[in-house]
């Protein structure tokens, strides 16, 4: 069953081949076994999920379960989750236990999924290696010696391992697409606004968006279904007609024009990753389409732009971390400013220290227009790269990551190399456009390589067709590490 | 030697909305603490704010009663700063595009001291924008702890901030008192000052006549127009001892103590914070249309300087008269219901209220709401009057006894007695009596003793027991009186 997509174990529990109990533990038994080498989750509730189950096995009986009921599914631990202890990979919320739902959560609970447990992820999603996590590094299931990606590591190494049917992640300037990329297995981005931030921690605001995870483009669009929607709780959420994100699937891809920018094929992407994006554009020529050279001029502009604005919005939004009413308070201060002091210097990290500082500097008087209202600016030049492309294409391709999944360890010194890992990824969040990420192939030490697809705004339906055809055509998407 | 006095105001108003600026919990004062704080409210790691809609349509009214521009776009921004009360870590307010831009308020300036007359005056505002308020600390409680108190935290605010054009205490509590009265005139909010729905900062220079702006203190916080002239009286003259003694002005924030009646720095502007104000990405733009600004304009009272003109040009009252009945929106609203009773004597109704009701209400520590007299009742009497039922002596009995008793005025004349005589054969019988008993007195006054003519007034309105219609009783004396 681990290896089943979600369609099929959907039928299975309907048609009651199987039980939703049975099922969830399962996967409670691979993660007991598997979980210690891959440090994949940070909180697991087996009772929790495993009465979740029963009750969706009861949905199942009485004839009322939907498409994804019964399912055991991860949440990155960036989601709050009532009852659940919510830590966004932080001291700081060490001992955090949510009271409320995020509006992602109870999408999926209203949809009768089993939540299986809450996902390791970089420090308030701050990294692309997942390193920076209190509770220790995530392990990339294809090599335990390197990195899985960031921050949504512990999401993209579960659903590799198949420690999870699927899993919730969150993409601020690659969070999704990298960790798939570099963990082989599909992740969406979708546009900014499709679906809510109510309930997810915020990392930088304007640029944060939640999305699916999975083995394949057909299991993103059902869990997209359950995703998506207008939410009044979030004033950037878009009031949008519901719709269904699998709906174009099966549609042949004759005719499609495939944008392929040349800033992402120049200086920095590595050979084994080059190869691996050439051979899936011949697939896709195959498959009926056609090649269009395009530009997109300001995006070397993307990383610098990337980390003046995340940095200002995180600086603001981790304020309330505090130590005041609740999360991690320093056990010995002098005073209030002491307090302050002491509690967010044990509390946080050191990247998430790094940024805290770069975004009050840029913020700070004086330096504000040079840097935050200047990369503002920047921000409009990169999107309208994107609004020219799509004249000449429908969606954009390139590689997700310039390199394969790194060593542990690699980049730990040297922030600015880390940041690079990000440089095909970052101007799609800074444009608002939906990306993905789809296994193509494999590159030196036979660590996988991920194909990025960057589509027009709410063009969900068409990347998920463009992604499918692919894995109708390839099986990068269903080969498995060896664990 | 000369100095000027130059007086800026920013005024806090507390807008009278069920809900918080940015949340669903209720702004109802003197809750037990922190029950009034939801999710928003304490910043819980993952919460959004949502904008009240009830708040901007207030703002909107008070641009529109001080005739300032609505910005058809405004942006609220983050103000960050750290403090207990402060549960995210900033402020949400907003910075250089507020919701309401350039009006004035007309007042009324009543000097302090001296013989000076009273006078009109337009005092610009500069802006007007949409904030949140703070939660409130409770110092020292058993264990000589700080406890936070968050039911206050996402109350709406509308801040309120004047053009330096004031240029005595006397003109900068009139301003004050004018603008208390307008937000209660409109409906914004209830301007209780004890529950801090009304809080002045007032900045406050001296400068020699036709001399550059001198630099500013700013007192916070004042919640009375009694300590605000006293502080200002207090801020003054020390800021001018300190000049001519050879000091400077530095600008800094100042607390008045009212206890002491003495101003006091609370800090300086070196240690003034940096902000960091940057637009909030959780929120868009406010978009206001020109329809929704025409569906608050219909719901807008009629403002008071509409209502002294029309009293002024319509009824022909003295602008003084006019301003007084417009102080309150109940006190016009009793002149008019009085004024409907006796249409024709809008100076009648306007010198009772002015007169005696005022004195009345004076005495008793008694506001225009709380007037024992309904202007139906007080309405009634003028009537009387009118139509010579009572005399001008007879209706000030009726008003003490229906102050201190109530009743209409038709009931308290019947038990009193106290309806005028106007039939002319008794006043004249009466007179003839008085005439055949005093022959030596009348024989005096018709050989020139003119002044005799009071005396027979006494004696007639003695034998008539004060009822006699004074105008009619004249006319018949001095007939018969001419022999």
């Amino acid at each position: 069953m681990i290896h089943s997509s979600l369609s099929q174990l959907g039928a299975a529990l309907r048609a009651k081949k199987i039980s939703s109990v049975e099922l969830t533990q399962s996967y409670l038994d691979r993660i007991a076994q598997l979980n210690p080498q891959l440090n994949a989750y940070i909180t697991l509730n087996p009772e929790t999920s495993l009465a979740q189950a029963r009750a969706a096995d009861a949905r199942i009986a009485a004839g009322k379960a939907e498409a994804l009921t019964g399912i055991p599914f991860a949440q990155k631990d960036i989601f709050c989750a009532k009852g659940w202890l919510t830590t966004c990979g932080s001291k700081m919320l060490h001992n955090f236990v949510s009271p409320y739902d995020a509006h992602v959560i109870s999408q999926f609970n209203n949809a009768g999924a089993v939540n299986l447990g809450k996902t390791n992820m970089d420090e308030f999603a701050m990294g692309s290696s997942n390193e920076t996590s209190h509770y220790g590094p995530v392990k990339n299931p294809w090599d335990t010696a390197r990195v899985p990606g960031g921050s949504s590591g512990g999401t993209a190494a579960a659903v590799a391992a198949r420690l999870c049917a699927a899993a919730t992640g969150t993409d601020t300037g690659g969070s999704i697409r990298q960790p798939a990329a570099l963990c082989g297995i599909s992740g969406l981005k979708p546009t900014y606004g499709v679906v809510s931030r109510y309930g997810m921690i915020a990392f930088a605001s304007s640029l944060d968006q939640a999305g699916p995870m999975a083995r394949s483009a057909e299991d993103l669009a059902l869990m997209l279904n359950v995703m998506a929607g207008f939410d009044e709780r979030d004033s950037t959420s878009l009031q949008r007609d519901k719709e269904d994100y699998a709906r174009d699937l099966n549609k042949p891809l004759n005719g499609l024009r495939i944008g392929l920018p040349k800033e992402f094929f120049a200086e920095g992407l590595s050979g084994d990753v080059a190869q691996a994006i050439e051979a899936a554009i011949s697939e896709y020529k195959k498959l009926g389409a056609t090649i269009v050279p395009i530009s997109l001029p300001n995006s070397k502009l993307s990383v610098p732009v990337y980390y003046v604005l995340a940095p200002a919005e995180a600086s603001s939004n981790l304020s309330r971390f505090d130590g005041v009413r609740y999360g991690y308070r320093a056990p010995q201060y002098d005073d209030l400013a002491d307090m302050y002091e002491k509690s967010r210097a044990q509390g946080f990290g050191a990247e998430v220290k790094r940024r805290i500082m770069i975004g009050t500097y840029v913020l700070s008087h004086g330096y504000y227009d040079a840097y935050y209202l200047q990369a503002q600016k920047i921000r409009r030049l990169i999107a309208q790269d994107f609004t020219e492309a799509y004249k000449q294409c429908d969606v954009i391709m390139g590689p997700t990551s310039p390199s394969t999944a790194f060593k542990l360890g690699e980049k730990g010194d040297d922030p600015v190399q880390m940041y690079l890992s990000d440089i095909y990824t970052i101007a799609v969040n800074l444009a608002g456009l939906p990306g993905m990420s789809i296994p193509c192939g494999f590159g030196a030490n036979n660590m996988p390589v991920g194909l990025q697809i960057i589509g027009n705004y709410f063009d969900e339906a068409r990347m998920l067709n463009v992604a499918h055809q692919f894995q109708l055509a390839t099986d990068w998407h269903s080969r498995a590490p060896q664990l | 030697m000369q100095w000027e006095i130059v007086i800026g105001l920013e005024v806090h108003t507390q807008l009278s909305t069920n809900t918080k600026i940015f949340s669903g919990a209720s702004t109802a004062f003197g809750a037990e603490p922190n029950t009034q704080a939801d999710a928003v409210s304490i910043a819980l790691p993952g919460v959004l704010p949502v904008l009240n809609k009830g708040a901007v349509e207030r703002a909107i009214k008070f641009g529109l009663a001080t005739g300032s521009h609505i910005a058809s776009r405004s942006v609220f921004a983050r103000k960050n700063y750290f403090y207990p009360d402060l549960p995210k870590g900033y402020q949400i307010s907003q910075f250089d595009l507020p919701v309401v831009g350039q009006g004035a308020l007309t007042i009324q300036v009543e000097p302090l001291s001296g013989n000076a007359k009273p006078y009109e005056k337009t005092v610009r505002i500069t802006r007007a924008h949409l904030e949140e308020d703070a939660g409130k600390s409770v110092h020292g409680d058993s264990q000589g702890m700080t406890g936070i108190d968050l039911n206050r935290a996402g109350t709406p605010l509308l801040e309120i901030v004047s053009e330096p054009d004031m240029y005595s205490a006397a003109e900068a509590v009139a301003y004050a008192k004018a603008l208390h009265s307008l937000v209660r005139w409109i409906g914004i909010s209830d301007g209780n000052m004890q529950e801090g729905s009304f809080r002045c900062d007032v900045n406050v220079s001296v400068r020699k006549p036709g001399a550059e702006l001198g630099t500013r203190r700013e007192i916070k916080n004042l919640n009375s127009f009694k300590f605000m002239q006293q502080a200002i009286d207090y801020e003054v003259q020390w800021q001018i001892d300190t000049i001519e003694n050879g000091g400077k002005i530095h600008q800094a924030t100042i607390l008045f103590n009212p206890d002491t009646g003495e101003t006091r720095a609370m800090r300086s502007k070196e240690d003034a914070h940096d902000y960091r104000y940057f637009p909030d990405p959780d929120l868009l733009p406010l978009e206001i249309s020109a329809e929704w600004i025409e569906q608050v304009r219909a719901t807008l009272p009629e403002l008071p300087q509409t209502k002294q003109t029309r009293y002024v040009n319509d009824l022909g009252l003295s602008a003084y008269d006019a301003s007084i009945l417009t102080a309150s929106r109940e006190m016009a609203e009793y002149f008019e219901t009085v004024y409907a009773a006796v249409p024709k004597d809008a100076k009648m109704c306007a010198n009772w209220l002015i007169g005696e009701v005022n004195a009345q209400l004076k005495r008793d520590g008694l506001d225009m709401a709380q007037c024992p007299i309904t202007a139906q009742q007080l309405g009634g009497m003028l009537q009387c009057i009118a139509d010579n039922t009572i005399s001008n002596s007879g209706a000030k009995e009726v008003f003490r006894t229906m102050w201190a008793e109530g009743g209409t005025a038709d009931a308290i004349i019947e038990a009193k007695g106290l309806k005028q005589v106007s039939d002319s054969g008794a006043i004249e019988a009466l007179v003839d009596e008085i005439i055949a008993a005093n022959t030596d007195k009348v024989a005096e006054y018709r050989a020139g003793r003119d002044k005799l003519f009071g005396f027979f007034v006494g004696l007639a309105m003695k034998a008539s027991k004060g009822k006699a219609n004074p105008a009619q009783l004249n006319d018949i004396l001095k007939k018969k009186l001419a022999g």
